[in-house]
Formats: structure tokens, sequence, C-alpha cells
């Protein structure tokens, strides 16, 4: 068994008063895809976004509990976001290209962190990052070009390697394909499972096939809890928790 | 068979009719703004047609002896020479209330543009020379028919005796009309037929460069503050409220502000544009703070969240990707604030920009009228010229106004990023 690269001991996160994740506990390992599925407002989202403290923009949002990345608990208050968030990649649920173009699209975190002193190294990196997110081939003749000039499918691929120029450790994605029709959605799918090697993904999803294709490990949310985790096959084919079995048939969600 | 037409029921005849009723009503309504529009700009056009051309008076004029003809060495003028041409041009006149009548053809300024002449070209000097001088409004009506000449002569402006020596002036070819370049170049006068619009437009410039050299940076700060990084608290939900207030505050308040502030206390120049565009600033703070953060809220928070996540510090998210997406609109909402401060009289009374300024400004410095207020003061005067001049002055302003706004739109075109 692997050590889990990120863990969540007794989570409660609340917006005001009402309470959105309950006691959650959950560990996900690296270098797999873990996929977060469960009806809307279960909290999945919430959960993905106190990873790299996203939710920390909501004013009214409050956290409870640890949660470690790399042992390291990213709410001590000596994290500093800016740092975290770059360990921690994430993808929208709707591609959000910068108004800018391509290249700069992807140059946007090399330039903030300073990780590129030469411009031909910004220029590698950017196309390795490109090539990474499968989008080179059909970009590179055209780097000036704004990025949303680009087709869905496209956008979100270029978000992709957006977010693993910078090389985090984890990468998060909200509903990646929700935006998306079934071929691009296709192309982003086959992606995920070959970043896999470099990154951790967690993917909330809205999609149980989608799931099932691409992730190793699957959590079920219901209502603010974590009903089940476990292996993607276990939960798919023999779910121990009625919930959980009931939402994979299609009965509730 | 079910009826779709127009006998089909569902109140179809009410509701085409209350659609035809409202295009209408709208018709009517743009027709009477429309209406209204063009009866300005037509009577504004036809007040200011007079001031296109000018007329001018050739002298025959003799400065053969001109070392005694200057009258003071400072700022010399020539009018005794101007005097002394009309004279020889009309021997025969001899009483001293016909020549006084006979000098009032040649402008009060004639003089001084004869001491420009031999600045330029000092060679006229001790020789009899011809030359074309401003004549006076009084002629330049006359000749543009608007001296009515049916009234009893008593009444008239323009005697019989002044009517027929214009006659002889026109036949040996003595009188032309030239387009009057005059009203571009020159500065404020108390003779209509020479006052110019210059100093008033440099004034004006002057003010707006201040007003938005010190609005649109603290504008734009204040709205990036408020809008992105300000935490939400009843304090600044009380500073909102008061922004939003300020904008509504009679513009003359300001101008009382800017007296006691910038003339009282900080002690700057009285009458000077800097004092002018200071207050103007004051004054389109509010405007340039809500349209700036209406322009920010309007940039789409996935750019902003893109970057964050990314990494990016919450000051390098916005101004990396929200304050240049945000940056056309803020530029409008900017050029909209100033051009209502162009058109500001009031603030500008309080603060002494209505004196009566013949030197164009050569700095911020300096005293200073501006175009708003020079109307006013024309508009006031009792000459029947200056009507004229009030007419072209307010071409001036609308011309100042609708280049401002092309350059809003073209600045918005070019820097508009499409998303």
């Amino acid at each position: 068994m692997l050590d889990p690269i990120i863990s969540a001991r007794g989570v409660n996160v609340f917006y005001g008063d009402s309470q959105a994740l309950f006691d959650i506990e959950l560990d996900v390992l690296p270098n797999k895809v873990t996929a977060l599925i469960g009806p809307s407002g279960c909290g999945k989202s919430t959960f993905l976004r106190s990873i790299n403290r996203m939710n920390d923009l909501i004013p009214v949002c409050r956290f409870e509990g640890e949660l470690t990345l790399s042992g390291q608990d990213i709410y001590d208050k000596s994290v500093d976001v800016v740092a975290l968030r770059a360990q921690v990649g994430m993808v929208f649920q709707k591609p959000n290209p910068f108004p800018k173009s391509i290249f700069e699209n992807v140059a946007y975190g090399l330039r903030i962190h300073k990780m590129c002193t030469a411009k031909s190294e910004l220029q590698d990196r950017v196309e390795w990052s490109l090539k990474s997110a499968g989008l080179w081939e059909e970009v590179s003749h055209r780097l000036d070009e704004p990025g949303n000039s680009l087709s869905g499918g496209q956008q979100q691929r270029l978000c992709i390697a957006r977010a693993i120029a910078v090389q985090p450790k984890v990468v998060l994605m909200d509903e990646p394909c929700s935006a998306l029709d079934p071929i691009a959605t296709a192309v982003i799918e086959d992606l995920i499972d070959s970043l896999r090697k470099d990154y951790t993904i967690i993917i909330v999803t809205h999609s149980m096939q989608q799931a099932a294709r691409i992730s190793q490990r699957t959590a079920f949310f219901h209502l603010g809890k974590l009903v089940e985790f476990g292996e993607t096959k276990t939960i798919f084919t023999t779910p121990k928790d009625e919930r959980t079995q009931n939402y994979i048939t299609g009965r509730i969600g | 068979m079910i009826d779709f037409g127009k006998n089909a029921g569902f109140d179809l005849k009410g509701r085409h009719r209350a659609e035809a009723r409202f295009q209408w009503m709208g018709k009517i309504a743009i027709a009477i703004s429309l209406f209204f529009l063009a009866a300005m700009v037509f009577t504004i056009a036809r007040d200011a047609s007079g001031i296109i051309k000018q007329t001018q008076i050739q002298l025959q004029l003799d400065l053969t002896d001109a070392t005694g003809i200057a009258q003071n060495n400072k700022h010399p003028s020539y009018g005794k020479a101007v005097k002394a041409a009309l004279r020889a041009q009309f021997p025969k006149v001899k009483k001293r209330k016909d020549k006084k009548r006979l000098y009032g053809f040649a402008s009060p300024e004639a003089g001084f543009e004869i001491a420009r002449m031999i600045d330029e070209s000092p060679e006229i000097l001790g020789r009899i020379t011809k030359v074309w001088v401003t004549a006076s409004d009084g002629l330049d009506l006359y000749l543009r028919g608007k001296v009515d000449m049916d009234l009893p002569e008593r009444q008239r402006r323009v005697s019989d005796a002044e009517r027929d020596w214009i006659a002889t002036l026109q036949e040996q070819g003595h009188l032309r009309r030239v387009f009057n370049w005059g009203f571009l170049t020159n500065g404020d006068s108390r003779e209509p037929e020479v006052a110019g619009i210059l100093s008033a437009l440099v004034g004006t410039a002057y003010s707006l460069a201040v007003c938005f050299a010190f609005a649109f940076p603290v504008g734009i700060g204040a709205a990036i503050y408020l809008e992105e990084f300000a935490p939400k608290s009843r304090l600044s939900d009380l500073i909102e409220v008061n922004i939003n207030n300020l904008a509504a505050v009679p513009s003359i308040v300001f101008g009382l502000l800017g007296l006691s502030m910038f003339l009282g206390v900080f002690g700057m120049p009285r009458s000077s544009p800097l004092v002018g565009g200071l207050v103007l600033a004051l004054m389109t703070l509010p405007t340039m703070i809500i349209a700036a953060r209406a322009a920010l809220r309007s940039v789409p928070p996935s750019f902003k969240e893109g970057a964050l996540a990314l990494g990016a510090s919450p000051v390098q998210a916005v101004f990396h990707h929200v304050f240049p997406v945000a940056m056309p609109g803020m530029l409008t909402g900017s050029i909209v604030g100033m051009a209502q401060a162009l058109g500001e009289t009031a603030p500008l009374l309080m603060i002494g920009m209505v004196a009566f300024i013949v030197d164009i400004p050569t700095s911020i410095l300096e005293p200073a009228t501006a175009l708003p207020v020079q109307i006013f003061l024309w508009a006031d005067s009792p000459e029947r010229a200056f009507t004229e001049k009030t007419a072209a002055a307010i071409i001036v302003l609308l011309v100042f106004l609708v280049s401002m706004n092309l350059i809003a739109i073209l600045l918005r075109r070019k820097l508009e990023t499409r998303f």
C-alpha cells in the first residue's frame, strides 16, 4: 500500500451557518485518479476546493479539521496559499483561458513563479506542457492567437497545459468535461489517464461512466458526508452502502 | 382544421393593437427628440455662420514718420496712423463728430495689428503702404445686412453719411471679407471683431489634462481597492453609499470646496487651470469610481479564479487579468466623466476662472478661463456681435466634446480584448 499524498481527517466545512461537509476522512493515493461522485450539492466540489484553499475566497466559508498534503497541514498558519496553489493545480468546469495568446496562457504560471529565467527555457517548458496536454500538434503554428479562439475541448486542454506547466504535485479537476461534447470528452479522458503517471489527479464528475472509466479510486458523497470510498471497481460492482447502490443504479441523484 | 390566423382568438387582436401602439409611441418619442436636436443645431449653426468670414478694411498707411506715431514703446500701437489713413481717404470729412464715426470703421485693435505687421516685416516703416486691417463689428454687421436701415436715422447704428462712406469704400475695393482665422487664434477681447476662443480653449485643455492626471489614477485605484480587495464591512458599505451620494452633489459645492481648500489652505494660484482641473477632478471622481467599479465587476470572475488557482497573488491576479480586461470600460467611464467636467461652469466661477483673459495661458499656473465660462461671458456681453461669438464658441465646445468621445471609442476599440 502506498502512502497517501493527501489525507483528510475530521474535515468540516461551513458556509455561514450551514454545514457543507461533515467529518470527512479520506486518503488520496499518489499517481492515481480519484473520482468524487455524488448528487448536486453533496459537497464534492467543496471538498475539492478545500485542497487548494480556493474556498478561502468565499468570506463566509469556514474550515475545521486537518487536511495534509505530503504530511503538511495545508491550513496551518505558516502556509502561504500562493505556495500551496503552485503545488496544487486546478482545472475548472468551464474552460477559462485568459484573454491572452495561447503561449501566454501556458507561460503565465511559469512567469509569476519565476520558474524560467531564459526565454528559450520558457519556450521549451510551454512546448513541453502543450505536448503533455496533447495540444501541441494543433496549436504549434499559432501560439500567438488568443486562447479563446480555440474550440471548447481545446480550451480545456489549454487549461490543463496551463495547470501542469508549473509541475504541481496534484491536479484538481472540477467537472472538466461537463461543458464538452462526447468526442472532446474522450480526448480529455485519455489525457487524464496519461497524466496519471506524473501527477495525482482528483476529479469531480457527474458522469458515473466517466468515473468508472478513468478513476482507480472513487469516493461517493451524499448530503455532505462521505458515504463510501474505495477501489472504483468495488464501488461500482459491489457497493456496501445502500445509498451508493441507489445512486450508481440511478435511483437517487 | 385548426385556425392559426388572426381570428384564432387568444386575444390576438388586442395584443397586435398594443404592439402597434407601443411602436408608434416609441417612434413619436424619437421624432420629438430628433426635432429638438435638429432645432438646436440649426439655431446655433445659423447664429455662428456670421463669424466664418470677417470684414477687413484697406488703409493707405503713411509710416514715413513712424517714430512719432507709436504711442508707447512697450506695446506700440499705431492707432494714430490708422486714424490718419482714414482721414486721408475721406478728405471732405471735417466735423469732429463725423471724424469719430469715420474712425469707428476700423477696429480699435487695428493699431496693434499694424504693430504686429511691423514686427514681422520692419521694411514697411518709413514708407507709404496699403494694408488690410480688421474692420469694426458695426461695419461687419452692416455689410451682412444685420443693421435695420428702415428705422429713422436717429435710432440707427449707421447714419446716412456712414452708409455713403461705406458705399464709396466698396466701390474703390477697400473692403473685403476673409476667413476668420482670428477667432481660432486670438484670445478674448472687449472688441467682438477680434475676440477669439484660443485662450479659453487652451485653458480648458489644461484644466482637463490636470483633471485626468489627478482623477484617473485616484479613481481607478479607489475602484480597484474597493471592488477587489476591501473587506466587506459596514465601513465599506458606508463608503459606497457616500461615493454614490457625492456623484449627485451639485457642482458648485465642489467649487466652494476648491475655493476654501486649494486657494485658501494650499494657496494655489487663483484662476489657474491647476485649481480648475483639481476641482473638476473632485467633481468627476465619484462618477469615475462608479464607472470603474462597474467595469471591474463585468470581468468574468473565472479569469481571476484561474489566475489564483495557478498560484498568482491577489494583486497579480487583479493586475494581470482583471485590470486589462476592465481597462477599456474604465477609460470610457472616465472620458464620460471628463465630458461632464468639460461643460461645467459653476465650480470654475467659484475659483476665479471667470476672469477676462486676453493672453493665451502658457502653463497650468497662469490665469485662464474655460470654454463654458467664455460662452457665459460672451452671452452676457451687450454687443450684438458677441451673440455670434457665443454660438461659435458653443460649436467649438461641442466639437471638443465629440472629439473626446471619439477618442474614447477609438481607445476602447484598440484596447478591447475579446473573450
